[in-house]
């Protein structure tokens, strides 16, 4: 076998500066998203050190990134979680919805785009990154304050929501007369219908099929299951990252658990390739140009994450401070908004530009924001070994 | 005790009380096997004071320290509503002719009358074990029956 010791060397350089990159963001408790993007952003065309070699193995990386991110959003559904959310934060979801994806799609609109262009940017500016923000409460320690439910409650519910969005954006994304988009829409949603059905009635049927005490044989069979699946929605203009989710959906119990195991440090692999190719598809020369309309978007959908999660907060009855760290915290948008213009960005020349720089500023200021507003937690203070305090109380 | 559940999507479980003393103890179960202690400020219900992070191991061998008297003490009220029976403990000694041997071949029951009801073994504990469980070093039976049956059961095992 003949060693391609120009794209090994390329990989390998590129791998270590994403490591280099990722330990830089986690430093500061940051998402290495961005990072990603501008690391493929510099080593695209007209960047500063172009990979040529590479090149081919990024592309096929990306869209095993793309079905990897896909399908472990669609593991991380559970009923009893979203049927919980759903009861207590209906309203808190409505109005996350409402503030959240129209200022996308006005700006979709006045930037003169059509539907397809309207429903994508609508979908970006709604969907907080859950990855980033679940991290993010960790990472501060906000685990056990009240507000916290409410923010992962609406997380959940938005994540619900891409269930349904997705396959109907895939749909309007690969045209056609909007008689067609509207029956591929209807087949879509029933995919994911179907998928709940599926992994409610033989869930546990689908799991025996890939729960194997060995991890080799899990990662195997559900590698195989999902990339076939892909290939098929791919193959009937569902998009393959779409029946990757559907894949990830009908899977519950100890079948997600362990795949969610053994899948994990494949999908952060294949997903930073994704970023990546992401920023290598777009020119930097373009993103100058949509820097404006970047900021003004994402300072505006700033404002509204930050009522939405006010509001959420509010309905556990969380205190000023506490609404205003679940509105901050719901702030950063990520993955999720980047997986929509690969699903819908051959549709304009600026909507990756305008995804991507969007992204940049939203997951950098998101997580800054949050972890300098509501209040540091207080250290535990170590009583005193006589405290008085405790002989004063009745 | 009054225990609060709720339920934190995506990341795992929360379990809050108050203790005796009037501290809001709230403990984050995460989905990926950590824990979470954390502590509530009596003015400020809504921001947890973190207090430590454990690893799922960590946990355990906290759990077992705080709930080891809990457990004696569940065996001591069993034998008290009985009396004339009590419960003991047999540790089976390395070099010990049982080391190695199947329960059965003790013939405990037959010979005191008394029941071999668990093996601790380690961290885990085997209830009811059936007479082909092969005993080791280090196991400790729990044995309950008269005090002169359970100090047959000692003889038999030490050799």
């Amino acid at each position: 076998m003949h060693t391609p010791v120009a794209l090994l060397l390329e990989l390998g350089l590129i791998l270590a500066a994403l490591s280099l990159l990722c330990a830089l963001a986690r430093r500061f408790a940051l998402s290495p998203v961005p990072l990603y993007l501008l690391a493929g952003l510099a080593l695209g065309e007209g960047g500063i050190a172009p990979v040529p070699a590479a090149d081919e193995f990024v592309g096929t990386g990306a869209s095993i990134g793309l079905v990897l991110l896909l399908l472990a959003l669609g593991l991380e559904f559970t009923v009893p979680e979203f049927t919980v959310s759903l009861r207590r934060h209906m309203p808190s979801a409505g109005v996350d919805l409402v503030l959240n994806a129209v200022p996308g799609a006005v700006a979709g609109w006045l930037l003169g785009w059509d539907a397809a262009g309207i429903l994508a940017l609508a979908g970006v500016t709604y969907i907080s990154s859950s990855g980033i923000i679940a991290r993010l409460l960790d990472d501060l320690r906000r685990l056990g304050n009240r507000e916290t439910p409410a923010v992962l409650s609406v997380l959940v519910l938005e994540d619900f929501a891409m269930a349904a969005y997705l396959p109907v954006l895939a749909v309007v994304v690969s045209g056609g007369t909007w008689q067609q988009a509207l029956a591929g829409a209807l087949v879509a949603v029933g995919a994911v219908g179907a998928a709940f059905a599926a992994s409610y009635w033989w869930g546990h049927h689908l799991g025996r099929l890939v729960v194997n005490p060995d991890a080799e044989q899990v990662l195997l069979r559900v590698l195989g299951i999902t990339l076939i699946v892909a290939a098929l929605a791919e193959t009937v203009h569902i998009s393959a990252a779409v029946g990757a989710f559907l894949v990830g959906l009908a899977l519950t119990g100890e079948a997600a658990d362990r795949t969610r195991a053994v899948v994990g440090p494949l999908r952060d692999l294949f997903a930073a390739v994704f970023f990546l190719a992401i920023g290598l598809s777009i020119r930097p020369g373009t993103l100058l140009s949509v820097l404006p309309p970047a900021l003004a978007l994402a300072a505006v959908t700033a404002a509204t994450k930050v009522a939405a999660g006010w509001y959420a907060a509010s309905r556990d009855g969380a205190g000023a401070q506490g609404r205003l760290r679940a509105g901050t915290a719901l702030i950063a948008r990520g993955e999720f908004s980047i997986v929509i213009i690969a699903l819908a960005g051959v549709h304009d020349d600026r909507l990756g530009p305008l995804v991507a720089a969007y992204v940049f500023l939203l997951a950098i200021a998101g997580p800054l924001v949050t972890r300098f507003t509501g209040g540091a937690p207080a250290p535990p203070q170590p009583q005193p070994p006589s405290a008085p305090a405790a002989e004063q109380r009745p | 005790m009054d225990v609060n559940e709720v339920l934190l999507p995506g990341v795992g479980l929360r379990y809050e009380f108050t203790s005796q003393d009037g501290d809001r103890i709230g403990v984050v179960a995460l989905r990926s096997g950590g824990f979470e202690l954390v502590v509530y400020a009596a003015d400020n219900l809504d921001q947890a004071r973190p207090v430590l992070r454990l690893t799922g191991e960590e946990a355990d061998t906290l759990a077992e320290i705080l709930g080891a008297p809990r457990i004696a003490e569940r065996f001591a009220d069993l034998t008290r509503e009985v009396p004339g029976l009590s419960a003991g403990q047999v540790e089976v000694l390395p070099g010990t002719p049982f080391d190695g041997r199947p329960l059965g071949d003790t013939r405990a029951r037959t010979r005191t009358g008394s029941s071999i009801v668990a093996i601790v073994r380690g961290e885990e504990v085997i209830a009811s074990p059936g007479p082909g469980e092969v005993l080791r070093a280090g196991d400790v039976l729990v044995v309950i029956g008269t005090h002169d049956g359970i100090a047959g059961v000692e003889e038999i095992v030490r050799g």
